[in-house]
Formats: C-alpha cells, structure tokens, sequence
C-alpha cells in the first residue's frame, strides 16, 4: 500500500498519517514525488507518465474521463500513459468544482482544452531550444515531439523539466486544435478508476479509514425543524464500543447554496469504535423533540390543500401572451385535466457520510460532496472554523442524483469532530446514516399539482393553452427546487397562453434531484399535449412539429463560445424528426396489448426526444424498446459515458414511473425506510435502448440529466396508446 | 442484545484473521470496521441490496444479514480476494473489458454476486442471470453493462473449459 501511495504522489499525504489505510485523494501536482508540472492540470514524469488533475467531483457520470480527456486531446498525449488525480477542493488554482446540473463539461470545455494547449506549447518550446530549431517546425503527437526536417524525435518525458521552467503562454495566446483533427476527443474511452472498483480498492468516503478514526451516527431530528429538548443517554452510554455521546446545537446557515434547508440541525452523535455498536446504541437513546414546526404537515393535507387551490382556480400570472380565455371560449373543443407527482427521495447507493479531523483550530474533510465549496462555506457558518482554515479532499462519490449537491454531511461531520470531548479530540471521525436516516433526511424532489386546458379548433389545432400549478412557497412564489423552468412549450409558440401559479409553505427539505423541475413538469406537460393531439385526432409530434415550422430562437440572447441556454425551434425540429426515424413512428400497424408514445423536453441545455413502446397483460408492464434522440451539441467527448449516462436516466425515469416509489409523511414524519418502500429498478426491466445524437453547431452541453424528464411522459403516452387510460399521477396505477 | 465479546478466527481470502468481537455483529461490519477490508459496501443493512455481498464457500451471502457467530469455519471470500480465483479473476477482467461501473459503488456485490452465478452455473442464460442478479441493486442502473459483462466472462471461462 505504501508503495501504491507513493507511486500515485501522495507521498505528504501518506506521510501525514503514518500510511494508514488511505481513501484516494489527492494533494497539489507541485507535491508529487516526482516529475515536471506544467500547470495546474498537467505533470510528466522521468517514466513518461502524464498526471492530469480532474477537478470536478466523479459519482458515475464520467467526467474525471471527460475533462482529462480534454485536457489530453490539446496536449497530444498518450491516452496509455495518463493517469488522472481527483483535485482537492482549490478553486483559485483549478477554477469552479462543483459538479450539478449537467454543468462540469459545458464549464470545463474550453479552460480544459486551453490547459492542454497550453502545456503542449511549453514542451514544443523546450524542445525547440534543446535542438536549435524553430518551434513552427516541430509537431506532436502521442506524447512524443518530431522534428520532421532532422528527422529527431523526443518524448515528452525527456523534455518535461526543462518546459516546466519556461514562462507558461496566456490562454488566448495558444492555438487550440480543429475539432476534424481530434483523437481522443469523441472517442470511447473506460473509466479511469473502473480496474481499481473490480478490485474494491478504497475509493469511495464512506472507505475513509485513517489510524485512530471514530465512527458516528448523527441522530437527526424525526421531522422537520424539530427542536432538541432532552437527552436521556445512561442507557446508550453502556452499550458496549460506545466512546461518547454528544448533543449537537443546530445553526440556521444563511447565504450558501439553499441556505433555508441546508443547514446544521440540532442533533446528537454517538461515537463508537464500530459504526454498528453506534448503531445499536440509538435505539437506548432516549431524546425528547419539540416537533411543534411540522404539525399538519402531510403529504395527504397537502393534497388536499391543492385541490381546493386548483377548485379555487386562479394564481398568479407567471407568464401570458395574447387572451387564453377568449380563445378558449372561442374553442370548438376544450379538454381539461389535472395532473401530480408526489415527493421522492434520491436513494444514492452510497449512504450518506463523511470523515472530519479536528486539530489545532484546522478542520480537514474526505467528503462526498458534489459541490465541495458550498460545503465548505456551511462548515464555516455552521461549525465556526474559518474557510481558510479547512481543507476539503474530494472522494469519488457513490451516486449525487443532486442529492449531494447539499453539504448537511460536511456541517455534521465537521461539528462532531470539533466537539469531540478531551480524551477522543483530535481524532478523524467518519458519521455515516443508515438507509433509513438517509431516506427519511433527504431534500426531497417536491411534489406538484397541475390543472391544464386546451382549446382545439375544428381542423385539430391547438388554438389556446392555460396551466394552473400548484406548488411550495413561503409566500406568492414557488420557492426553489419547487419551481418551474422558465420555458414549456406550447410557451412562446402560441398565440393564447396563460400560465399561474398558487403556492402554499412547507417544511419539508426540497432539493434538486437528477434534471430538477423537469423531471416532473416533462411528464405534466408533454402528457397533456398527448391528450390535446388525440383530442384533435393528431399525434403529439404532429402538434409539435407544428409549433417549430419556422426557425425561432427562445428566450436569453446566445452568447459567443457558450452553450445556449435559449431554445432553437430548428434544434428540437430536429431530434424530434430524428427519433420518428428511428422507431418507424406513424408506420407501424396498431398491435393488440401493445402501445407507443412519444414526448420531446429541452432541459440542462439539451434536448431530447423519446419514444417508449409498451406491452401492457393486465398489471404487467412490459417496456419492449426505447428509441432516443438527443442534441447536446457539437460534440461528445466521451460517447462511451454518454451513452451510459443516457441509457441510466432512461431507466431511471422508467423506474420512477412503474416502481411505485412515492414518499409520503404525516406531521414531517416520513414513512419510508429502505429499499422495499422506495425502490427503484432492477435488473429484470432491461428493454433494448437505442440512442442517437444529433450533432449542431453549439458548444457542447452536459449528459448527466436531459435524457430523463421525456421518458415519464412517452411512457404514460405509449400507456395510454395500449390501454385507453390515461396516466396523470405519478407513479403509475395499473 | 447479545452477549460479551469473543474471539473468532475467521479464514478470510485465505488469511486467518483474530477479531474480538459480539456474537451478532453483522460480518460486514466486522470486514468494514475491525478489519478495515472497505471493499465490502454497506447500501441498506436489511438484504435489499445486494452491496455487501461475500462468499461463504463459494456462495453468496448478504454480509450485513450474516452474524458473525453464525460463520463458523467457513471460508469467506470479500472482493479484494475474489481475483484469486479463475471465475473470479475472469468475472473482474470482463468488468473491465465492459467497463460496467458508473459510480461503481454497487459493482463489488455485482462481481460477487455474479462470480457465484457462474461458478454454479458457467453457461447462464438471460434469464438465469436476471434471476440471479436480481438482489443487487444499481442505482445508476448499469443494468445492461452488467449483463454484458457476466455473458462476456461466462464465454471466456467456457473455452478456458
Ligand atoms: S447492505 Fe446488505 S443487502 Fe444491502
Ligand atoms: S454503478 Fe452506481 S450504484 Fe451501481
């Protein structure tokens, strides 16, 4: 192990702790045992070994393949000969780290090819004045330097110290590669850390295994908001491996990411030598709560508060253009429908935990965090250590799902290993939740309630479009992760649109999960319009096809060298050809028991559309196949992850539909406990995928997310197209 | 509750191995935290999910189900010696070779589960290996990856004979 350590330049880190059992991280390129760095990104060693510095969080989406390969492409190296660090938490030195929202690849892009550019210009030069010769006429390829006039060649490796001391060339000052001269860019590739899972090698934070670590269970408020009144430990206390048990005082955190929910809650910490002992100790535990803040609050009150605000009809105007009313009185047919989904919990495999060292007024973290510098500003708040003073080493992390997009680990974590008492302090401590803790303290995806209207005119048109959603807010507006994403079609593509809002508050924890917002509004919304195009004898491409006969551009003005936040009629026209392509749609003669559905969705800056066949034998749901085709730009850097990524949202979003998971409470309590209330899919619901890209000329977008929202609702469509009943309410009822 | 501690030596990838601990702890918690073996993954605590899979003379068990008073002497297998055996090793080569794991934290149940499959059963069909996959729970859902990858081993190891 120690030669492992050293070899992979962790030779302070190892040190530091005597050589313990290490989870892989990381520390500066300029620390490493040895080899020439280039720059933040980029180090070469005597062996020729190429350290590319990863700095977004990896949980399964592939970037700490994506970004190095970047890097790499402009560099010329040799793919063989790389080897990727995950990066510290160091945002001066390595620019934004988060990793969310489908954003590391579209952020990284650029700054990452420049990197490598960059690197590359400093070997040409060094090699260039080792042999007298003008750098134009030197090129580069795998990792080696050619002068082709002489006929010399060098590795990089020869050259690495000498380049390492030239004054590095400013970004824009580099030339960056055509696209059509890529080789690695676009190509698959493996995961850089799969040889190391097979073998179970310590990857993961909850693998954190330091000398004299501590493990923990936080014992978190039973509902939202509660208030720690008492702590009855004697019991607790004699159980067997228990070292200590500590009340922890909640901080309200204010200004970080979410702040309203991402915060220290009061608590107590029971410290033992083996999570288990810590474990069977709660049960001993008795604590008094003040739960006063979550009474009334439940998933049925709250069902039943929408319905009377949807009866009510109303809300506030969140968006009209032209008289929806008018039209809809004019209509020759008016359909309506109400539509919901209910609250979920994210279920990363990986439960929720994170080691914390406290020593000398310093906190050092090994945390699963997707977004490491929220985290370390909550810590700061919550925990009262200044942010200078802490250090964040990155884990790979067991699946984020967004959920760890919240750092209420970190502060956790960070706030025992500060209140340790005399005989355990200084100690590493790793709090780690059961299953149970993690479902039942999640930051939910929120539910929603929907009342649409169309009117339809006598050819079939959709002639007016009115939604009324109810959602969570403290006062007139739905609050984050509540919200809704400024563009739904028919929105800006039709004459007669109205758009409102009601909300009403509560204290359950919302938070972002896999393509947030989307993921339920998708299947509201494109489920509807499959309605308004039956009801106008249409199928739903035929209607939105449609509404992008003319090339329009949606929305925020594009920006030169970003991806498009905005949305291009001609973009979505075609991925939504692309797919009817693929799957034969319109083509293929109605079968007995089994149905097809389609539905498009813009979302993360991408757009994709889908189409589910289904074969329905009573309760039984088959999915037969899935065709889908996406648009992310002009380019895949890694289609092999891509299309991971693609075909994981596809069942992901089958999963939430047909697997019954639905998170329900009574006063904040939430019902819900493992795997068996809250499932998501196995093995067994496997349908062939099929997956094609539409390549435009944008800069390219994330993968992790836009796949997912259309399926849900080409699924209900295709539900329907089998059955005649129609699904508006997730999860699906058979 | 269990009573005081004992001694057991447990035989573990071929090491013999002292803890002293309760009857009824879970062996996944005497791997995780007496030990240190982390290969090994916690996910639900209840046999729901299939992370914390091992062998116990070959056959897969839920770790987190099994006390470990209730081992005895039998030879338990983790996921950091699983590569010792032929089935194993080809069942790790053939992850590799698919590149199976995204976020990778189910994919030591996932060998473990599906190195017992094959050890059993060398030539499964899709259907066998649905059956017998069916409580290992990927979150990601690198569903089909991982069939891939147990076909691709279940050839390999066919013509190994
Ligand atoms: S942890 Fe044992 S089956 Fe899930
Ligand atoms: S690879 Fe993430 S849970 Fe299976």
């Amino acid at each position: 192990m120690q030669a492992e350590l050293s070899r992979r330049g962790f030779l302070r880190a190892s040190a530091l702790v005597g050589g313990g059992l290490l989870v892989d991280f990381s520390i500066p390129l300029e620390a490493a045992e040895s080899g020439a760095v280039l720059n933040a990104f980029v180090a070469i060693d005597a062996s020729g070994t190429i350290t590319i510095a990863a700095r977004n969080p990896e949980m399964g989406q592939g970037i700490n393949n994506g970004l190095p390969m970047i890097v790499a492409e402009e560099l010329d190296a040799d793919w063989a000969q790389v080897r990727v660090e995950q990066a510290d938490l160091d945002p001066t030195r390595y620019g934004p780290q988060g990793s969310g929202a489908s954003m590391s690849t579209m952020m990284g892009y650029t700054p990452m090819r420049e990197a490598g550019a960059v690197a590359r210009d400093m070997l040409v030069r060094a090699a260039a004045a080792r042999w007298g010769v003008a750098v134009d006429g030197i090129t580069t390829s795998a990792s080696v330097l050619y002068h082709k006039a002489s006929g010399l060649s060098l590795p990089y490796a020869a050259v690495a110290s000498e380049a390492a001391r030239l004054t590095p060339a400013k970004s824009a000052e580099v030339r960056l590669k055509s696209p059509k001269d890529f080789s690695i860019i676009g190509t698959k590739r493996k995961g850089v850390d799969t040889p190391r899972i097979v073998k179970g090698e310590p990857l993961y934070s909850i693998d954190t295994r330091l000398p004299d670590m501590l493990h923990a269970v936080f014992v978190a408020p039973p509902s939202p908001g509660a208030v720690l009144r008492k702590v009855e430990d004697t019991q607790a206390k004699a159980m067997r491996g228990i070292l200590a048990i500590i009340p922890i005082k909640g901080v309200q955190a204010k200004g970080t990411f979410a702040s309203s929910v991402d915060s220290l809650t009061d608590g107590v910490a029971i410290v033992a030598s083996n999570w288990w002992y810590a474990q069977a100790a709660k049960e001993k535990l008795v604590l008094e709560w003040d739960e006063s803040a979550a009474l009334g609050h439940g998933d049925q009150a709250y069902a039943a508060r929408a319905k009377a605000l949807l009866d009510a009809g109303g809300g506030k105007v969140a968006f009209k253009e032209g008289d929806a009313k008018a039209a809809l009185a004019k209509a020759a047919k008016v359909i309506s429908a109400r539509y919901d989904y209910p609250f979920l919990a994210h279920n990363t495999m990986e439960p929720h935990n994170c080691t914390a060292q406290y020593r000398d007024g310093k906190l050092t973290f090994w945390a699963p965090a997707q977004q490491p510098e929220n985290g370390r500003k909550l810590v700061a708040q919550c925990v009262g250590v200044a942010e200078a003073d802490i250090v964040v080493h990155v884990t790979r992390i067991g699946g984020g799902f967004g959920r760890r997009l919240m750092s209420d680990f970190m502060a956790q974590a960070g706030a025992i290993a500060k209140a340790l008492p005399p005989a355990l302090s200084g100690r590493p401590v790793n709090v780690l939740h059961s299953r149970s803790d993690d479902i039942t303290h999640d930051f939910f995806r929120p539910a929603g309630w929907h009342e649409f209207k169309a009117g339809i005119d006598d050819q079939g048109r959709m002639t007016a479009f009115t939604n009324h959603f109810i959602s969570f807010g403290p006062a007139q507006d739905p609050q984050f992760f509540a919200n809704m994403a400024p563009f739904h079609l028919p929105e800006g593509l039709l004459r007669d649109i109205e758009m409102t809002h009601s909300v009403f508050p509560t204290v359950m924890p919302l938070g972002a999960m896999r393509a947030p917002t989307s993921n339920a509004h998708a299947f509201v919304f494109q489920g509807f319009l499959d309605e308004v195009a039956r009801a106008g004898g249409r199928s739903l491409p035929a209607l939105i096809l449609d509404l992008f006969t003319t090339d329009k551009v949606y929305g925020e003005a594009d920006k030169a060298g970003e991806t498009p936040r905005s949305f291009h009629t001609a973009r979505a026209r075609a991925v939504v050809q692309k797919v009817m392509a693929m799957s034969d749609w319109g083509k293929v003669p109605h079968r007995k028991g089994i149905g097809r559905g389609f539905a498009f969705y813009f979302c993360h800056r991408g757009y994709f559309a889908e189409v589910v066949e289904v074969g329905v034998k009573g309760k039984d749901v088959q999915v037969r196949k899935v065709w889908a085709a996406g648009d992310v730009g002009r380019q895949i850097v890694n289609p092999h992850a891509a299309e991971a990524q693609v075909r994981g949202s596809i069942l992901d979003g089958l999963s939430q539909a047909l697997d019954g998971a639905k998170i329900t409470f009574e006063n904040g309590r939430v019902a819900q406990s493992n795997f068996h209330d809250h499932p998501f899919g196995r093995i067994d619901r496997l349908p062939p995928v099929e997956i094609a890209f539409v390549p435009s000329d944008f800069p390219p977008g994330g993968l992790g997310e836009p796949a997912l929202p259309p399926v849900i609702p080409a699924l209900a469509n295709a539900l329907y197209d089998a059955t005649g009943n129609r699904q508006r309410s997730l999860p699906f009822t058979l | 509750m269990g009573g005081c501690k004992m001694a057991y030596t447990l035989s573990i990838n071929g090491q013999a191995r002292q803890v002293d601990v309760p009857e009824d702890m879970p062996l996944l918690w005497v791997l995780r935290d007496e030990l240190d073996m982390v290969g090994t993954k916690f996910g639900c605590g209840a046999g729901l999910c299939g992370a914390c899979t091992v062998h116990l003379d070959g056959n897969a068990v839920r770790s987190c189900q099994t006390p470990v008073g209730a081992v005895g002497t039998a030879r338990i297998t983790t996921i950091e010696g699983i590569g010792q055996t032929a089935k194993g090793a080809a069942v790790q080569k053939a992850w590799i070779e698919v590149d199976a794991p995204q976020c990778g934290y189910c994919q030591a149940g996932q060998i473990m589960s599906a190195t017992a499959l094959l050890t059993s059963n060398p030539k499964p069909t899709r259907t066998q290996i649905t059956e017998a996959m069916s409580g290992n729970l990927c979150r990601c859902a690198s569903y089909h990856r991982i069939m891939e990858a147990i076909e691709l081993a279940a050839k390999e190891t066919a013509h190994a004979g």
